[in-house]
């Protein structure tokens, strides 16, 4: 990428040395040259539309574009002749020519290129052939988020341009031609009838004020708004996003991808999510204050009170019953700094490893699995790095709704001639995109995966020399493969025979290929062996450690990579360091200054819902979750809960945990603090602090520092940024992290020194396991431990959706998104709702051996025969009612994507 | 839109013409021409399979569509009547050929007549100054230097060949 050959130019009677290749605009910018520009934008191909930017060269017979312009050695250039200055004007004034004169009310008013060359080029008002008399194109305001007015439409295609390059879905065209032309939807249709995602990234870069945001027209003029650039809230993409807000009203009026960080999300995408859901922060439900339960009521009660009597309980509890009879929940939507604090109070201050995030129920079995094989349990490759892979398999991943950004560079990829496979029960978008899709049944995956190693394996299609040198054990998996047969695994899975020897046969050919998965591989029984199949497909055929080859799991939420890494985990202390090797112990008793810490491994989550139950767990203390709705078997956690003898629950949302709590400690949204989270590709990015804290309420790393100078411990951090200081000291792969130097961008962990520019490919001269080989492990198929009979003839799954986020905690109180989802659906194939007489809308009862929900059915191709599928996010209709509490036993993720069930439709005098 | 195209066996003639293409890169005018060829015009739904089938984006067909103007998004009549509102036309009366033209045909605008012979576009500039007014019917018979009372002998003698077949 760096290229080291410069070329000598001369730019206004000054000598130069510009590097080959670079865009001459973007130089003459970045050298403070005022060069007006209005179809230039750094994350776009450039393609001189707009001639604002020209410059004389000499020797030239006409103006060149220097956004387009090819550079040669000795070149002179003029950037402010009369001629160009002419030239400019000219332009200008024919923009203006077909521009109404309304920015009077117009939401782009201080913003907006045009209005303001305009207002450097003729002062006095008056452009050359004045402004647009007559309005040619209707306002289309169809969309919960956009409005189009293309009227103010100057035509630099940067929307066009945007939507295909960068979305991938070419939702505009420019129609017509020369005078007439303009950017269209297909037939001129309303955007809300085409197949927008709302990823609102048009608005982002139209210069003027033809589109804009429809949430904030009419909230503050931008010059009442200041900027503040923060990591978007969501998954773990970790698009960095700059947040404009007003500051009268501590309200957020609009955000942007930042164009600063290409590398994560291409200098300005964003999906509709971390684009349009901000308005959650100020709804009328956030918690305000701390609330104390009494006499079975929530009162609002002062800090003092509310975190006095946690101390006190939690002290209580631990004397009477012991440190481990107190359990914590951490959460992957905390910062890394605040979950550090979590876990230290658990081990330092009550002296337990009963800490464990949400992580349990999406990737601890990518980290168990990928830690037995590569030594570590993360994503292998930069996110960016995808467009490199000449094969992609996603497999288990929704990723266009998951993780949009993420999708949209495999799209990308594809269009740029990756060759794609998907392995996936449902018809997600992304099959439209791939050369061969193997349509599996619901937890099938493990066959697969050993079947297409059978199939390399028996092609001799393996790379000898990586597995000799780099690892071992082969030779175990491949006798273990042996009967994974194409005719074995079709039976067991219903995929071709054929395809899967073909996609075999893609994969391993390639000289580059990564693998892409999430929950549909991590959440079974099987989820850590299934993660290990996929381990031990890459290193038999070498595809790893490479640029373009990897094994990528794509966590789910903004930080759960970060909470995993800062020690919310059960059997680790921060940076992945095992909590039974007695140096991790010494060392960390050293750096916490305490006398003892448990070496006994503690309970993941589920496993503590069990423990209350059986009474040994007493109280718990619940950081930003909800597993009342995302935990498995949701009347098991109800159950268990109300046995609790105290419980804390930190939250920003009341929810359908909080009821149950003893004290809720109002905390603050991430918009409103600083830290740190860690994305999917491990990039340790920065959360800024927007607004002031809403209401009465405080960071979540305040309460905590409080609470631990009431427990006893002398907790003095003045700010995050001390927090990660720590942080940094006692975990050697964060050990060159510092708030400094990720100031503007994040940096890869692990990141040893001060001078480490940190790792962007993991395992590429030897993996992290102790002796650095790649250890191949076997693992045997087995059936799902719930699979569809008579009785409950379907396979559900569950999952996310694009609209919607988590337990919906956030989404759902955006009122645009809400508006575009605001009911669950329970999508199910043709076939079956023919068979069963349901209709598109109709009401059905979907019930298991746990229990039943009701929902409106979607008809839709994207299930298969025989599988239901029902997002999670909607409390109304909690799909968790129905799953299988049955837990992997290494990991002990649960089985969210396979159970059997039933579907009825529900009649009218049915319902009450 | 998706059970159409399965019985309509003028998408069939497209979908063959398509894959009989040795490649489908760069061939979106031809597809385009042929469906013209086909179907008379391009409606929505065309469009909308051509995308599918040379999985390019629906926006860049309708993009493509309206570039070109022998391209049509509305059925044509088997005579398609081009009349010349240009400048040159304009002043000497165009417009009132154009009346004319319409009120013979009993159309308003440019829907083809009942009988699906006739259709009205008018357009601009047909390079024919001179002889101004003028009208074009179908892709070679030119009329110049035009009244309105002329017309009905013009349409008439299409009529007739037509009923002579
Ligand atoms: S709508 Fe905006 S971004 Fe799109 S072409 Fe017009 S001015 Fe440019
Ligand atoms: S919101 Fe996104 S998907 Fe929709 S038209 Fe704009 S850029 Fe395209
Ligand atoms: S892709 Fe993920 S990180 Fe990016 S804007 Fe969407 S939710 Fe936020
Ligand atoms: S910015 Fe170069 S032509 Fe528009
Ligand atoms: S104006 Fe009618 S032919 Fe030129």
């Amino acid at each position: 990428m760096i290229n080291e050959k410069t070329l000598s130019i001369e730019i206004d009677g000054k000598n130069y040395n510009i590097p080959e290749g670079k865009n001459l605009l973007e130089f003459l910018l970045e050298n403070g040259f005022d060069i007006p520009h209005l179809c230039y934008h750094p994350a776009l191909k450039s393609i001189g539309a707009c001639r604002m930017c020209v410059v004389e060269v000499e020797g030239s017979k006409n103006l060149v574009t220097s956004c387009t312009a090819e550079i040669r050695e000795g070149m002179k250039i003029k950037t402010n002749s009369p001629l160009v200055k002419e030239s400019r004007e000219v332009n200008l004034s024919l923009l203006l020519k077909d521009h109404p004169d309304d920015c009077m009310t117009c939401d782009q008013n201080g913003n907006c290129a045009l209005q303001d060359l305009a207002y450097e080029y003729f002062p006095s008002g008056k452009p050359l052939f004045g402004y647009m008399k007559e309005k040619r194109y209707e306002i289309d305001d169809s969309s919960e988020f956009i409005v189009r007015d293309l009227n103010k439409c100057i035509k630099c295609q940067l929307c066009v341009r945007v939507c295909d390059e960068v979305e991938g879905m070419s939702i505009y065209s420019m129609v017509q031609r020369g005078h007439e032309s303009y950017p269209s939807t297909f037939m001129n249709l309303p955007l809300a009838q085409t197949n927008c995602v709302s990823c609102g990234e048009c608005a982002s870069i139209c210069p003027t004020g033809a589109i804009v945001e429809k949430p904030s027209i009419g909230k503050a003029r931008w010059n009442k708004v200041e900027k503040v650039k923060t990591t978007c809230l969501y998954c773990g993409v970790g698009c960095q996003i700059d947040v404009y807000f007003d500051p009268k009203k501590n309200d957020i009026v609009r955000i942007q991808g930042s164009s600063e960080n290409r590398e994560v999300n291409d200098a300005i995408a964003t999906c509709v999510k971390g684009k349009f859901g901000y308005s959650f922060v100020n709804h009328p439900d956030r918690l305000k204050s701390p609330l104390l339960k009494k006499n079975g009521e929530f009162v609002p009660v002062t800090w003092d009170e509310a975190l006095d009597y946690t101390a006190k309980k939690l002290i209580e509890i631990k004397e009477k019953y012991g440190p481990d009879s107190i359990g914590f929940l951490s959460s992957a939507r905390c910062t890394n700094e605040e979950n550090y604090l979590l876990q230290k109070i658990a081990r330092a201050i009550i002296g337990t490893n009963n800490i464990d995030h949400c992580a349990r129920l999406c990737h601890a079995s990518t980290v168990a699995g990928l830690s037995m094989t590569f030594g570590a349990g993360a994503m292998t490759n930069p996110i960016g790095d995808i467009e490199f892979a000449e094969v992609i398999i996603a497999t288990g991943t929704n990723t266009t709704e998951n993780h949009p950004v993420y999708g949209s560079r495999v799209k990308r990829a594809v269009r740029n001639g990756s060759h794609l496979i998907v392995i996936d029960p449902r018809k997600i978008e992304l099959v439209d995109y791939a050369e061969l899709w193997l349509r599996n049944l619901p937890g099938t995956d493990l066959a697969i995966l050993n079947g297409l190693l059978n199939v390399i394996i028996h092609e001799n299609l393996i790379d000898e020399e990586f597995i000799s040198k780099r690892t071992e054990g082969f030779e175990e998996v491949k006798k273990a493969v042996e009967k994974y047969t194409p005719s074995y695994v079709s039976k067991i899975s219903g995929v071709d025979e054929k395809k899967l020897v073909k996609a075999a046969e893609m994969y391993a050919k390639a000289k580059t290929a990564s693998i892409l998965y999430a929950m549909g591989i991590t959440q079974h029984v099987s989820g850590t062996k299934n993660v290990i199949a996929i381990a031990n497909l890459a290193m038999a055929t070498g595809k790893i450690g490479r640029p373009g080859s990897g094994v990528n799991p794509l966590r789910g939420q903004s930080n759960v990579q970060g909470a995993g890494d800062v020690g919310c985990l059960p059997n680790l202390f921060p940076g992945n360091q095992p909590v039974s090797k007695e140096s991790v112990i010494e060392k960390f008793k050293m750096a916490w200054n305490v006398e003892y810490l448990s070496d006994k491994n503690g309970l993941t989550s589920v496993e503590m819902f069990d423990a209350i139950m059986n009474g040994k767990i007493k109280a718990l203390f619940v950081m930003g979750e909800n597993p009342v709705m995302s935990h498995p078997d949701e009347s098991h956690v109800r159950k268990a809960l109300e046995k609790l003898e105290f419980m804390v629950d930190m939250d920003i949302f009341p929810n359908d945990t909080t009821k149950y709590a003893h004290v809720i400690l109002a905390a603050s949204s991430g918009f409103e603090k600083d830290g740190t989270f860690t994305n999917t590709e491990r990039r340790v990015q920065r959360v800024r602090k927007v607004l002031n804290p809403v209401g009465n309420s405080k960071p979540d790393w305040m309460i905590l520092k409080d609470l631990m100078n009431r427990l006893g411990y002398n907790a003095h951090y003045e700010s995050p940024k001390e927090i990660m200081e720590e942080i940094s000291k006692v975990s050697p792969i964060y050990a060159g992290i510092s708030y400094d130097r990720i100031e503007h961008k994040g940096i890869q962990w692990p990141c040893r020194s001060i001078d480490d520019e940190g790792t962007a490919i993991l395992h590429q001269n030897s993996f992290s396991t102790e002796n650095g080989l790649g250890k191949f492990i076997p693992v045997e198929y087995t059936e799902p431990p719930e699979i569809p009979d008579e009785e409950y003839p379907f396979y559900l799954s569950t999952g996310r959706i694009l609209y919607q986020y988590h337990t919906g905690t956030m989404t759902r109180r955006v009122k645009e998104i809400n508006d575009l989802r605001p009911k669950v659906e329970i999508e199910i194939n043709p076939e079956d709702a023919k068979d069963l007489g349901i209709k598109d809308g109709d009401i059905v009862r979907v019930s298991s051996r746990r229990g039943s929900i009701e929902g409106p059915a979607k008809i839709t191709e994207r299930s298969q025969k025989g599988l239901v599928f029902i997002p999670f996010h909607y409390a109304e209709s909690p799909a968790n009612m129905l799953t299988l509490a049955a837990i992997d036993p290494i990991a002990k993720i649960p089985t969210f994507k396979v159970s059997a069930v039933k579907i009825e439709k529900v009649k009218v005098e049915d319902r009450v | 839109m998706e059970n159409q195209t399965l019985t309509d066996p003028k998408f069939a003639e497209l979908d063959e013409f398509i894959d009989n293409l040795p490649d489908k890169k760069g061939m979106l005018i031809g597809v385009l021409h042929k469906a013209q060829e086909i179907f008379g015009y391009l409606p929505a739904e065309v469009q909308h399979h051509i995308a599918q089938k040379l999985d390019i984006p629906e926006s860049t067909v309708f993009g493509v569509v309206t570039f070109y103007s022998f391209f049509t998004m509305k059925p044509r009549g088997k005579y398609q009547i081009k009349v010349c509102l240009g400048t040159a036309c304009y002043v000497k009366g165009g417009q009132k050929i154009s009346d004319r033209v319409k009120e013979e045909l009993g159309v308003t605008g440019d829907e083809p007549t009942s009988d699906g012979l006739f259709s009205v576009q008018e357009v601009r500039c047909l390079g024919a100054c001179s002889m101004a007014p003028v009208m074009l019917v179908g892709e070679r018979d030119f009329y110049g230097r035009l009244t309105p009372d002329k017309i009905p002998q013009i349409i008439e003698s299409y009529r007739r060949k037509e009923n002579k077949k």
